[in-house]
């Protein structure tokens, strides 16, 4: 047993080891400079290192997130989370991968092996490949596109490919089922993700994530647009299934979905991906709708814009591990319901409000009420929705009931003769 | 003639995947050096649940994946053509009809997502 000094020490070590990756970074970006249009060998070299040096910062944020979320879920529900390997238990994601490494990679001998084997790395490739735009702060950004919220849409959907083709090459019921089921999810709550992004992007008027933050230096969009930000949100969480969108792995029912049949390394990337894609919906929330680097007070040094970006990123994150502590899952009528009985039309009034109030030049304050109105109007047609659903399923279960009782008590002249 | 930083970017945006693919291919080069691999025939059994494996379960999937698969195609071509729009119609110069058609055009969509609605297609059976 370790003293608590030693304890708060290595906790402290570990703390400063992420500064010590965002300087890195900083660094590799400040040697990288800013390269003219005629690529030489150098500036791609200077690009590699760059880039390796953002993926392992990504990774290690990412793998922060496991330790964030088991320690989250843990206290919630009256436990302690890990606690043994490192102080308070921040070396346990680095044990657990250790472990990963030394296991067997099992496939199925049945499965479509090349197609097997490269489905992870499908998935994983596009959500790390979406950080090459996304701005740490003011400059720290590999290369800020002039389309970068389009090429975050364009490159995330990739990894649904990545899940489908993995649900496909197992050549397992719960595999393909859950590939099935990944397509259908991820495909249906792409449309509500790319309508909230696309509402922010009319407000701040540029794709340029740099600008979207920077026009938000006085009012973060979530007080402008609490509707786009609730959908993209929700529909956030299920791009990256998120409990209560957890339908495409669900372990109670398709045990791991596409993941099934994948082991040891295979199943490390996957795992990897999945809190890779966390923390891309966390940073998004806060670039677009919290105002990313920027508060309301003035301008701040480079060391406490990351600083700040990073907190509003774990808030969200934070948020997100305590939407999946509180509810429970899904089934995927609901879902399908939600997406696009729900989402969609919700998506698409709040780009019509913004449209609107654009086009005739309205006050800026107009859009937050429209915006809560819309989110009044929905809540309640949803709830008038949903009872009517919940009645009509109570009759016919009662219906059923009462068909079914008596031939129960007395055999009709069918039954018997069977 | 290229926009400015076209180049460079999309050699990035390449140059990411590539970094990608590398960094897990180093890390999955290294799984191979550390892990045993002892395959045997119970192992390349699909796990489904303890019960032995009809053996192919590549086989037809319920039509209600393809609707909503052709549903979304209609979205996501919308969504291209929403992107270019919303950027432009608000600024100086750019006549007033161009609000006007793009709303013509999410409303031809809304109606549509209303037939399928009224269909019973958006309810999952």
């Amino acid at each position: 047993m370790r003293s608590k000094p030693v304890q708060l020490a290595i906790a402290g070590v570990l703390f400063v080891g992420v500064g010590v990756l965002v300087a890195v970074f900083t660094l590799a970006l400040a040697l990288l400079g800013e390269p003219d249009d005629n690529v030489t060998a150098l500036t791609a070299g200077k690009l590699v290192i760059a880039l390796f040096a953002l993926l392992t910062l990504i990774t290690t944020l990412g793998i922060s997130l496991v330790w964030l979320e088991r320690k989250q879920l843990g206290r919630m529900q009256g436990r302690v989370g890990p606690t043994r390997v490192g102080p308070f238990g921040l070396l346990q994601v680095v044990a657990d991968g250790i472990k990963l490494l030394m296991k067997e990679d099992v496939s199925p001998s049945s499965s479509s092996k090349a197609i097997f084997y490269v489905a992870p790395l499908l998935v994983f490739v596009p959500s790390f490949v979406v950080w090459l735009t996304i701005p740490l702060s003011e400059d720290l950004v590999v290369r800020s596109l002039d389309l970068g919220v389009f090429f975050f849409i364009a490159v995330s959907v990739l990894s649904i490919v990545g899940l489908i083709l993995a649900g496909w090459s197992s050549n397992s019921k719960y595999a393909i089922l859950g590939g099935f089921r990944s397509a259908a999810q991820l495909v249906s709550y792409e449309i509500p993700l790319i309508l909230g992004v696309l509402s922010v992007v009319m407000v701040a008027d540029s794709m340029r994530f740099t600008d979207v933050v920077n026009a938000q230096a006085t009012v973060p969009y979530i007080a402008l647009l609490p509707l786009a930000f609730v959908v993209f949100f929700i529909s956030g969480l299920a791009e990256v299934g998120r409990t209560p969108f957890d339908i495409y792995f669900a372990e109670s029912e398709v045990v791991g979905g596409p993941f099934v049949e994948y082991s040891g390394a295979h199943w490390a990337i996957f795992f990897l991906a999945e809190y890779v894609n966390t923390f891309v919906v966390a940073a998004l929330g806060a670039l677009l709708f919290l105002g990313g680097w920027v508060w309301p007070f003035g301008d701040l040094g480079q060391v406490p814009s990351v600083a700040i970006f990073l907190g509003k990123t774990y808030f969200l994150a934070v948020v997100i591990f305590w939407v999946r502590a509180t509810l429970p899952r899904l089934r995927i009528d609901q879902l399908m319901n939600v997406g696009w009985r729900l989402l969609i039309p919700l998506g698409f009034a709040s780009v019509i409000l913004i449209a609107v109030q654009r086009f005739y030049g309205w006050p800026t304050w107009t859009l937050t009420l429209m915006s809560l109105a819309a989110l009044v109007v929905a809540a309640w047609v949803q709830m008038r929705m949903q009872r009517k659903d919940a009645v009509a399923t109570a009759q016919r279960y009662a219906q059923r009931a009462v068909e079914v009782q008596p031939s129960r008590r007395r055999p009709g002249p069918e039954s018997q003769q069977a | 003639m290229a926009p400015e930083g076209y180049v460079v970017n999309w050699t990035a945006v390449v140059l990411a995947s590539v970094v990608g693919i590398v960094a897990m291919g180093l890390m999955l080069a290294a799984s191979a050096l550390l892990s045993p691999r002892r395959p045997s025939k119970t192992k390349g059994i699909a796990y489904e649940s303890g019960i032995l494996p009809t053996p192919l379960n590549w086989t037809q999937f319920n039509v209600r994946y393809y609707i909503f698969a052709i549903l979304f195609l209609i979205f996501d071509v919308e969504a291209v053509f929403l992107f270019p729009w919303a950027l432009v119609f608000a600024d100086e110069g750019i006549p007033g009809y161009v609000f006007y058609a793009m709303m013509l055009f999410i409303a031809v969509l809304l109606l549509g997502v209303v037939y399928a609605w009224r269909k019973g297609v958006l309810r999952w059976r």
